[in-house]
């Protein structure tokens, strides 16, 4: 067993700083990133948590009352963006992913890691910039779709503001794409084949494809809208001769796959959880494979379906309904894969499980009306309303979120060796369960009886359902303190986890807890079953 | 953090890319090629579609002339001639051989830059003329953006090939290979670019 | 296992009852006010009844399998070394296969019920001059048909109301009356940013893009009072910029419009 990258001893790392500071320089140690990415990550969700709970405060009553009303346009706009853009992709691709790939591939660290660390340090200063736009003249004001004109003709420089940082933040995110793909082709240990990889590497591999293929093209749309914004060119400007429509299909072609980057590492994560807490090996490993970059490819082709009542043609129509829907097979398999990984296993019920089954749940809600909104006629109806909002929230929060915390509570003792408190983890799943399902259930009913998406005020006869979600809204906010409180209490004083709390049987595992900075003691081991549970082998692998 | 700062403080470090690994700096480089492909691909779907869908407002000015965009590709053409033979040079060890053929194709940009701007200036429309004048500047100020990179990246390695025990010899061709992918890369855009743009 | 059958087969037909049960009872739709909405109401309980069936029928596996195979205290040993059962994952990709491309089938049938998949004739004659381009929202009803119409609105969307220009009478209201059971025909058209004209109770939905006049034909078949909504991110005032359509009886909607009609073309 020998690796073929040597350590090279480099005489730089005596000048980063050790202890705390290390989490604030520019370290080149992918675990370093990877926490920088989850804490900054974090932080900025506590801060799109906050604007989603004033959104819901106005909502509570059907007229405008709580915020001004561009105040309310602004605040909806930074919660989508920093969401998207701060949180949920850099946490599931950034945080996990530059964790945990080295480990999987059996690598030291990532293939560039400089690389790595810029594209970190490319998020804190653009988020702040984007946060800092609000107090200075104004954030920007037209959702974080931004489509023209609205989005040329609202104050321009929240709007430049809010068009640098994206373009920032998708830099980085195309650098990390870079990094995954490299590192998971060309830096597998030898003798690790790539499918003998873990699921989710795969998810990363595919999705830092999409990451690759699409985010580019959401750049050059920017560049485009900044100048209709700053040197009045007409590319999106119908006074001045240019199409409305086309930025809507360049910015959904990196958008709609957008989504796809959300969800497919969370797909990748859950698959690795499962197997651990049912001690089974993960079902049909080959056609999850395949279904993942099924995902991919028909990820790329179903955009417009967020067009549908912007007078697309009928023919497209036609074709975006029917690639849409079959989105739904890959997805589909991926699921009844994951019920049939739980059956016959034996379960420890867990926080880190009861997350991953309520993503189950919550996923098959959002991936049904997801095949419902892809019908032409069904979207026509319910396209802009309270319906998608709940679909979207399903899909991203119901989904990916959960499939985050899940990722916390199973490789907290990963990171830091400690265990996560158990009865504090069980509140924090349940408070979120229920306040989750109470905030965006209802949300459905709203979009189908006629309440459209963005609004500061509302029908009256509506008010009652927006307080059920209000108090779900408020019940999710509630349940982010039992979580900080557990991570703070297992932080200070939590039960010692050893080194493989979960007998588990992945790479990352095999080492110590917390793993030292060059991962292994000697070589890499080389995994050939990372799902082996009950064969006798699975006993002889732990022990490496 | 404390367990995790009373693990071994480290000495080794892969950090720094390997030098056994140089492929996958080309393999990265590849990749980001992709990405900025993909840039131009949404460029030219957007005025493709523009072409397709608005029609060309009475009285607006948008003509294309096509000598000097002619002589601009066949400029560029020459220049990833040019480069390829750098690499040849340096292979043989023939550094300043090499230095001169690269400085060869920085002129060649460097021509090719100052064709374009002829061409801006001598144009019958502005940048905020019309639709298809907007995409137009957009489309070659972007790829002219990429000419003005890749020629100062060439001026900086032709001074680093200039001795046999620089920093780009025969045997740390990385950095050249790297530039020459670029430049190629920049090439091919031109000519989709041409034949979109001018002769579409 | 013979037992083990019977009870599957017990739970299948309960989770469909269920599903069916709820999907034929529980309502969550408005009000059906034009011909467009029996239609969609159709596709809508045929979605909501697969849709149910799945989702229940996952919610209950994983809350069986998390019951079920619970590890019990002090047990210890992996589950069973199941890794993939080919015959098993081939029927689960084909099922869901069939069913899509059957919804999208459907979906597409109820399309071109609704008159989706009309293409409207782009030099129309009464709506547009030629060289004008008219993108077509959901036509009900052929060119034909339009040309002698009864009734033709213009619909200007600003920043932050509708207007609706009947150019027979030759006025402008900013409530958009209709008579019951008549075709109508609207060319809509943005002044300034985009907006959407949404009637819930109709079913119909459609972006107003500034640059392209678009028309929407729909089918009024109830006498009443019903919101439009404005359903695009339009600028502060997006919530409010709200209008009603009333659709009332053809002698009632003469009267009103009779009111309304500018004197001067009859001088």
């Amino acid at each position: 067993m020998t690796i073929s990258i040597d350590p090279q001893k480099d005489n730089n790392e005596s000048l980063q700083p050790n202890g705390w500071l290390r989490y604030l320089s520019f370290s080149l140690d992918h675990k370093v990133i990877g926490i920088q990415y989850m804490v900054c990550g974090f932080l900025f969700y506590l801060i799109g948590g906050t604007l989603a709970s004033a959104i819901r405060i106005e909502l509570a009553s059907p007229m405008s009352d709580f915020l001004p009303r561009d105040v309310y346009n602004q605040f909806l706009t930074l919660h989508g963006t920093i969401m998207i853009f701060l949180w949920i992709v850099p946490v599931v691709n950034g945080a996990f992913g530059n964790y945990l790939i080295p480990f999987y591939v059996g690598a030291r660290d990532m293939a560039f890691p400089r690389l790595n660390a810029v594209a970190f340090w490319l998020i804190p200063p653009s988020g702040l910039m984007l946060i800092t736009s609000y107090f200075v003249e104004g954030a920007a004001q037209s959702g974080w779709t931004a489509y023209p004109p609205l989005s040329i003709t609202t104050p321009q420089s929240g709007q430049i503001i809010w068009i640098i940082s994206v373009l920032l933040l998708g830099g980085s995110s195309i650098f990390g794409g870079i990094n995954f793909i490299a590192t998971i082709i060309k830096l597998r240990r030898p003798g690790l084949k790539l499918m003998q990889l873990p699921m989710y590497c795969w998810a990363m591999l595919g999705t830092s494809l999409l990451v690759v293929l699409s985010t580019p093209v959401l750049a050059g749309t920017l560049i485009l809208l900044s100048f209709d914004i700053v040197a009045h060119t007409g590319f999106f400007n119908p006074v001045l001769g240019g199409n409305v429509v086309v930025y809507q299909h360049l910015f959904w072609f990196y958008s709609h796959p957008a989504v796809y980057i959300m969800v497919l590492p969370a797909f990748g994560l859950v698959s690795e959880i499962l197997p651990v807490h049912s001690r089974k090996p993960l079902f049909g490993y080959t056609t999850m494979v395949y279904s993942i970059m099924g995902i991919v490819v028909l990820g790329l082709v179903v955009w417009a379906h967020h067009m549908f009542t912007s007078g697309t043609p009928p023919w497209m129509r036609l074709f975006f309904t029917i690639a849409t829907s079959f989105i739904a097979v890959p997805t589909g398999i991926k699921f009844f894969n994951w019920v049939a990984t739980l059956w016959g296993g034996k379960i420890s019920i867990n926080s880190a499980m009861l997350f991953s089954c309520g993503f189950i749940i919550n996923f098959v809600f959002g991936g049904i009306t997801g095949v419902a909104l892809a019908q032409v006629p069904f979207d026509i109806h319910v396209h802009d309303t309270y319906f998608v909002v709940a679909h979207f929230h399903y899909i991203v929060y119901g989904g990916t979120v959960f499939i985050i915390f899940s990722s916390i509570y199973h490789w907290f003792p990963k990171v830091t060796g400690k265990m996560l408190g158990e009865k504090l983890g069980i509140i924090h799943f349940a408070i979120t369960f229920i306040g989750f399902n109470l905030c965006f259930a209802p949300q459905h009913w709203l979009g189908l009886n006629g309440m459209p998406r963005r609004v500061a005020e509302y029908d009256p006869q509506f008010e009652f359902v927006n307080q059920i979600s209000s108090i779900g809204a408020l019940l999710m906010a509630i349940s982010t303190l039992p979580f900080l409180v557990n991570i703070f209490l297992s932080f200070r004083n939590g039960k010692d986890s050893g080194n493989n709390p979960w007998n588990a049987l992945t790479p990352e595992w095999l080492t110590t807890s917390p793993p030292p900075v060059e991962n292994w003691e000697g070589d890499a081991p080389l995994v050939e079953e990372p799902y082996g549970y009950g064969y006798s082998f699975s006993e002889k692998n732990k022990k490496i | 953090m404390t367990t995790l700062d009373s693990s071994k403080e480290i000495q080794k470090n892969t950090s720094e890319v390997n030098e056994k690994h140089e492929d996958f700096r080309m393999f990265g480089l590849v990749t980001f090629l992709i990405a900025d492909g993909m840039t131009f691909a949404g460029f030219f779907a957007a005025y493709l579609t523009y072409k397709a869908v608005n029609p060309l407002p009475e009285g607006a000015i948008y003509e294309l002339e096509l000598p000097i965009p002619t002589l601009n590709t066949i400029l560029l053409l020459v220049s990833s001639a040019t480069f390829h033979k750098a690499g040849k040079a340096l292979l043989k060890d023939k550094n300043s051989d090499s230095q001169k053929w690269l400085i060869l194709t920085a002129l060649l940009g460097i021509v090719f830059l100052i064709c374009q701007l002829f061409e801006y200036f001598h144009l019958p429309f502005g940048l905020t003329d019309n639709l298809f004048a907007s995409t137009f500047y957009a489309l070659t100020g972007f790829h002219g953006l990429h000419v003005t990179l890749g020629t100062l990246m060439i001026l900086i390695i032709s001074w680093q090939t200039r001795l046999n025990t620089g920093r780009i010899t025969s045997k740390n061709m990385f950095p050249l290979e790297a530039v020459e992918l670029y430049w190629h890369f920049v090439d091919g855009i031109w000519v989709i670019l041409f034949i979109i743009l001018y002769l579409l | 296992m013979l037992n083990k059958n019977i009870y599957l087969i017990l739970i299948i037909s309960c989770v469909f009852g269920i599903s069916f049960w709820i999907g034929f009872n529980v309502n969550l739709l408005p009000a059906e006010a034009s011909i467009n909405a029996p239609i969609y109401d159709e596709l809508f309980k045929i979605l909501f009844i697969i849709g149910l069936i799945i989702f229940i029928g996952m919610t209950i596996a994983v809350i069986y399998s998390l019951f079920k195979f619970k590890r019990r205290k002090d047990e210890i040993g992996d589950g069973i070394a199941l890794e993939g059962n080919l015959s098993l994952e081939i029927i689960w990709t084909l099922i869901p296969s069939i069913i899509v491309l059957i919804i999208g089938i459907y979906s597409y049938n109820i399309y071109d019920r609704m008159g989706g998949m009309k293409e409207l004739n782009h030099s129309h004659e009464m709506m547009s001059s030629n060289t004008e381009k008219i993108w077509a929202g959901i036509s009900q009803s052929s060119n034909n048909d339009i040309a002698n119409n009864n009734l033709s609105v213009e619909v200007s969307a600003m920043q932050f109301a509708f207007l609706f220009n009947y150019p027979k009478g030759e006025f402008i209201s900013g409530e958009l009356h209709v008579p019951v059971n008549n075709k109508v025909s609207m060319r809509m058209e943005s002044k300034d940013v985009i907006h959407a004209f949404w009637v819930p109770e109709f079913r119909i939905k459609q972006d107003i893009i500034p640059g392209q006049p678009t028309i929407l034909n729909f089918t009024p078949t109830k006498v009443g009072k019903y919101p439009i909504i404005c359903a695009e991110l339009c600028g502060p005032y997006h919530g409010g910029m709200r209008a009603s359509i009333i659709v009332e009886e053809e002698s009632d909607y003469k009267d009103w419009f009779n009111k309304n009609k500018k004197t001067e073309v009859n001088l």
